[in-house]
């Protein structure tokens, strides 16, 4: 069966270069595929009849327990010829069917044969998850079958409304699976039929059982998609809305059935549903204009009488269902590819139009009669054989109230049925007196939408008129007939022997056990049936004769109350408006509510467990060492300072002495590492500030509302109480010892150093580091690119290249008061030839202090060897590569504060991304040199050399990952200072940028008006 | 086991950097919100040592006894938060830089399709029209109609009695 399903798989695949290569041709190569599912189920009858037919398991994902376990019983053997006979015969209908020239065929064909393939999956597969698949692959592949036509608003729209409404019963279905599964304890279908789960999940099961089945097989109150679908090309209904995908809800029912039958929940849903359904379906068709509609309504209706008759489950109605399957494949799907020869020579397929037809195409008339005699069960065709087993069967059924009731309602609806068929046949085939114009048609839709209030699946009457001209006649291949034909004869010959048919499918009515066993013949004798079957004809006949007033009454009692359809619009604008609702109360866009809205989660979810559950510490300390007591203060008071500032630089410089004051809080907790990069860090960050500030406003802005201060105040404190909680609870709540126990011998053993923080840093966690320089980089980069904008760099400046004026930093000197003499005598005075800076003449005059200069230029060279040694003896003392990379940071930093842009050009005359990536590159690097010399990634390796000159040297690999995290630090420093420092300046020097000028635009603006 | 009291002067401390954290994280100014980050992240830093334990002497091999140790764990931990936040410092401080170049100020502005999906939502509009769900006007017999196959439809003839015997002839 595996191997059946590859056949579909790979004809779907190659169809699409198929129908390039031949054309519609193609479709007689793709027409194998299900042909050969036909034959193979075939050439299994008799295994199959004695309960002996093939089963196969392949393990699939054994973690989950899932299988691909096929299986072909009597239920799966007659699903399996339908599914592969009726496929074959439409897929050579669409040989001849669509135009050489129509679009998108290798697409649609691609897809029927994938349909086909899940359809026959879905039929023989024995595992509840397995078949849940392939039910929801019918349903995708139909979505894209009825949406075929997808230029069309009709078609997309018909094919979304079938897609939700099926997807939503596949979904209810999935659930009862599992329900089901979980009791049986087993997914295993055929094992879960056996030995059927009992008690509450059972029920709930049954109930989304049967909502899948009913939205599948378009049952009350989902059966409005089925019309609608019909925007499908006419194969596509002939195959899915026909004989197989809707037929899906009814195999289900039947699977379940021997399992559920006398469930009391399941009974009252079956004959509720199918009643109601049977009814409404052919109350409806017996008034559509439109020849597939007719037959769509009826397939409605019909699927009503076979979902009751295979769910009210005795032997006797099982066997009646499953004859009534079959029948109805056949006939339905012949009618509706004579439909599509109708449409083909006629170019309608509005009865009104037609007249004639039967006596041009006398083959296509004489399938259609074939069809139409089978359904309204004229003997001696398979729907007679099929409905008198239904009747006789309901007539013996025990509960004598409800057999009542189905009794009447199957009558009502086989006059029904008898009426709408004839109408059909009529409406096709035969010579009218009178046709309505072809323009009245054209006027009716004109006026229809100009009213607008209309139901959707309502009509409207147009007179005939004796002299107008019906639909012009062509005649289109007769490919097109043989396959309407084949099925039609094929109703007559089953018919002719029906004890076969009994004795095929008697297996399947044999799992049912309950009543007495039903039997199919074509002659029983002149029994209470008959007689019924001939009032049913009868009546049928009558209520045809009097169509025309019938369509009267039913346009008048036009029915304006709530309707499946209109409901299931408003039920899908309603979740639009709720969908809008829900978005716009949740995403306000406002980035402080989003963020207050998560700490008060935070603060109420962790707040609540840690008054709930906390275990608070029994002995607390006020301070390890009294000089805590003085940095806390520090930190403390320069926070509350920083929270009510509202100048920036203020805020800025608080920042600052709370940051350095943490350092000492580290320094003092035993962390000499952390105080060393927090001073550092503090130090850059503090540069940084100060750079950006310069050009933008000194004061924050001003928040208008005071309540909004209150509320964030409250937040703000309600957190700082919340983490004072967990920083309470958290170190007592540890069971374990901690993972570092033992990080002093591994540090010294395998990391070769001494410093247990900086081992840590580049060996036992490097994965972390190496994390973490990547996103140095990527920072880094980020600064870049919103300074420069298109490009990732900017020029490097070297002294030479400056301009000879001494401009960098002009403009007013705020220390000008404070000089003796102007600045003109001061720009104008001689220069010394004594530079200390390379770059120090390129600064406006006003801008240089000689006693900086002399310091940096004494400073700059100790500061590097600093960072070098700081980087070396990191390993085994404070230091390593992010300190050393932040002193030499500063360094930097502090050449270009005392010199300006081509200072700094001239300290560091490299591209930063130049650094950044020879950093990461060399971190990673050696990260996977340990890989290629036979140990794990980021393995230190360590190397005693002795050399002559400097003695013993103790060398470990992992310094060079630690000269990698030196480079990316350095590189981020850089490319700060030449963004947010030089790149700056150059724009303010040509006036690109202007610094903040003391007035705010807004303001500027009122004032200009 | 090591000693694992809190130690109350840095719950404090760690408390009040938080308070005001959020407070400053709060507000819409840029620069403003990012000292609010700054503040918590000194204040997550302190958390991180106060978890570890209580303090101790550097864990440096041979300089120190190593149960006198502090724990160097969450150290590590802690050297690369700082580190990182310098490097979002920078990064928030050239948005800010970049917001006040193009709009003059730094202010974190509410997104304008959220508000506009609000305001529709209000007097319950749609955002967008999707013809392929909404109500139609047509009725079913129309959208029938419409729905016409690209068929090979032969040839169109007179209507004649004798035409079963030429359908053969015409068939393609």
């Amino acid at each position: 069966m595996l191997l059946l399903l590859l056949v579909h798989l790979a004809a779907a695949l190659v169809a699409p270069t198929l129908v390039r290569l031949w054309g519609r041709k193609a479709f007689w190569v793709l027409a194998a595929a299900p042909a050969s599912a036909a034959v193979w189920a075939l050439s299994w009858t008799s295994q199959v009849q004695r309960g002996d037919g093939p089963v196969q398991s392949v393990e699939w994902i054994p973690a989950l327990g899932l299988e691909l376990t096929f299986r072909l019983d009597t239920l799966a053997w007659l699903m399996t010829l339908v599914v592969g006979g009726v496929g074959a015969l439409v897929l050579v209908y669409c040989a001849a069917y669509f135009s050489v020239s129509a679009q998108g065929l290798g697409r649609f064909g691609g897809v029927f044969v994938a349909f086909a393939g899940a359809m026959l999956g879905l039929v023989t597969s024995d595992d509840m998850i397995l078949m849940f698949i392939f039910w929801e692959l019918t349903t995708v592949t139909s979505y894209l079958l009825i949406g075929h036509y997808s230029d069309r608003k009709a078609s997309r729209r018909a094919a979304m409304q079938a897609i939700v409404i099926t997807t939503a019963g596949g979904l209810a279905m999935l659930v009862g699976v599992v329900l089901l599964g979980e009791a049986a304890g087993t997914y295993r279908l055929s094992e879960v039929v056996a030995h059927p789960p009992g008690g509450a999940a059972a029920t709930a099961a049954i109930a989304c059982l049967l909502a899948g089945a009913a939205t599948k097989s378009a049952l009350l109150p989902f059966h409005f998609w089925l019309p609608a679908a019909m925007a499908a090309p006419t194969p596509v209904s002939a195959y899915l809305h026909a004989a197989a995908m809707v037929k899906a809800g009814v195999y289900l029912v039947a699977r379940f059935a021997p399992a559920f039958s006398q469930h009391e929940l399941w009974r009252w849903i079956i004959v509720v549903l199918g009643c109601g359904t049977l009814l409404l379906g052919g109350y409806r068709a017996l008034r559509q204009h439109d020849l597939k509609l007719v037959l769509a309504f009826g397939t409605v209706s019909q699927l009503g009488l076979i979902t009751l008759l295979v769910g009210l489950g005795t032997r006797a109605t099982a066997l009646a269902g499953l004859a009534m399957l079959g029948a109805h494949a056949m006939f339905k799907a012949t009618l509706f590819l004579v439909v599509g020869v109708i449409d083909a020579a006629t170019g309608t397929r509005d009865l009104r139009r037609l007249s004639g037809v039967g006596r041009e195409l006398k083959l296509t008339a004489l399938a259609g009669a074939l069809g139409t005699a089978s359904m309204i069960g004229l003997p001696p065709f398979a729907g007679y054989v099929a409905k008198e087993a239904g009747l006789e069967a309901i007539e013996h059924l025990e509960d004598n109230a409800v057999g009542l009731i189905v009794l009447v309602s199957v009558a009502i609806g086989s006059v029904l049925t008898v009426a709408y068929g004839l109408r059909l046949w009529w409406g096709a085939f035969a010579t009218k007196k009178a046709v309505v114009p072809e323009s009245a048609i054209a006027h009716e839709a004109v006026a229809t939408q100009a009213d607008g209030a209309r139901s959707p699946g309502s009509t409207s009457r147009v007179a005939t008129q004796p002299d107008a001209e019906p639909a012009a006649i062509s005649h289109p291949s007769l490919l097109l007939v043989w396959p309407a034909m084949i099925l039609g004869v094929l109703g007559l010959a089953v018919a002719l022997l029906p004890q076969l048919g009994e004795h095929l499918l008697d297996p399947y009515a044999d799992t049912l056990g309950l009543g007495e066993p039903g039997h199919l013949a074509l002659w029983a004798g002149f029994t209470p049936t008959f007689a019924l079957t001939l009032v049913i004809l009868g009546a049928g006949a009558a209520l045809f004769a009097v169509r025309e007033r019938i369509e009267t009454l039913q346009a008048r009692l036009t029915y304006r109350g709530p309707d499946a359809d209109r409901i299931y619009r408003r039920f899908m604008r309603r979740l639009d408006d709720v969908a809008a609702d829900v978005t716009a109360a949740t995403q306000r866009g406002s980035l402080p509510l989003y963020v207050g809205l998560v700490l008060v989660v935070f603060v109420v979810g962790v707040g609540a467990s840690l008054l709930v559950g906390g275990a608070w510490p029994d002995d607390v300390r006020v301070f390890d060492h009294p000089a805590q007591l003085v940095f806390a203060g520090a930190t403390i008071a320069s926070a509350v300072l920083v929270a009510r500032a509202r100048r920036r630089l203020k805020a800025v410089i608080l920042l600052g002495i709370g940051g350095y004051a943490v350092a000492g809080l580290f320094l003092l907790q035993g962390a000499p590492d952390l105080a060393l990069t927090q001073v550092l860090t503090e130090t850059v960050t503090l540069v940084v500030f100060v750079l950006v500030l310069r050009r933008i406003p000194p004061y924050f802005s001003d928040r208008p509302l005071v309540a909004s201060r209150w509320l964030r105040l409250a937040i703000g404190l309600a957190v700082g109480l919340t983490v004072a909680g967990i920083a309470l609870v958290a170190p007592s709540a540890r069971i374990h010892a901690p993972v570092t126990e033992h990080f002093a011998e591994e540090a010294v053993g395998w990391g070769g150093g001494k410093n247990i923080v900086n081992v840590t840093l580049v060996d036992i966690r490097a994965w972390d580091t190496m994390g973490e320089i990547s996103v140095l980089l990527v920072a880094a980069t980020g600064v870049a690119s919103l300074v420069f904008l298109s490009r990732r760099t900017g020029q490097i400046f070297r002294a030479r290249d400056a301009a000879p004026e001494r401009a960098v930093w002009a403009g007013a000197d705020p220390m000008a008061a404070l000089r003796r003499g102007t600045d003109q005598a001061r720009i104008d005075a001689p220069t010394t030839n004594r530079e200390w800076l390379r770059a120090g003449s390129t600064l406006a005059p006003q801008r240089r202090s000689v006693i900086f200069e002399v310091v940096v230029r004494l400073l700059f060279h100790t500061m590097v060897v600093y960072s070098v040694f700081l980087l070396f003896s990191g390993h085994n003392q404070p230091g390593g590569g992010f300190a050393a990379g932040l002193v030499t940071g500063i360094a930097l930093t502090v050449r270009y504060l005392a010199g300006g842009r081509y200072e700094l050009g001239e300290a560091a005359p490299v591209q930063p991304g130049v650094l950044l990536g020879t950093g990461l590159f060399l971190s990673a690097g050696v990260g996977l040199g340990g890989l290629l010399v036979g140990g794990s990634v980021l393995r230190s390796w360590i190397v005693d050399l002795h050399l002559p000159l400097l003695g013993d040297v103790h060398l470990v690999t992992s310094l060079f990952f630690d000269i990698g995290v030196y480079l990316v630090v350095v590189g981020l420093v850089l490319d700060i200072l030449r963004s947010l420092g030089a790149e700056l300046d150059r724009r303010a020097e040509i006036g690109e940028d202007p610094p903040f000028d003391g007035t705010l635009p807004s303001l500027e603006e009122g004032a200009s008006r | 086991m090591i000693d694992m009291a809190p130690n109350l002067t840095l719950v404090v401390a760690i408390a009040v950097l938080f308070a005001a954290g959020v407070y400053l994280v709060l507000e819409r100014s840029l620069s403003r919100v990012l000292i609010g980050v700054i503040l918590l992240g000194n204040g997550a830093n302190l958390l991180f040592l106060v978890a570890g334990g209580r303090a101790g002497r550097p864990p440096i091999v041979g300089l120190e006894d190593e149960r006198q140790m502090s724990d160097p764990l969450p150290q590590a931990m802690v050297l690369t938060a700082i580190v990182i936040t310098l490097g979002m410092t920078a990064f928030l401080l050239a948005m800010a830089y970049r917001s006040w170049q193009l709009h003059r100020h730094d202010e974190v502005q509410d997104d304008v399709e959220d508000r506009r999906i609000a305001r529709l939502a209000a007097i319950d509009e749609r955002a967008f029209t999707d013809a392929d769900t909404e109500a139609t006007l047509q009725s079913l017999d129309e959208e029938a109609e419409e729905a016409r196959d690209e068929v090979d439809d032969g040839l169109v003839r007179e209507a004649r009695p004798d035409d079963e015997q030429r359908d053969k002839e015409v068939a393609p």
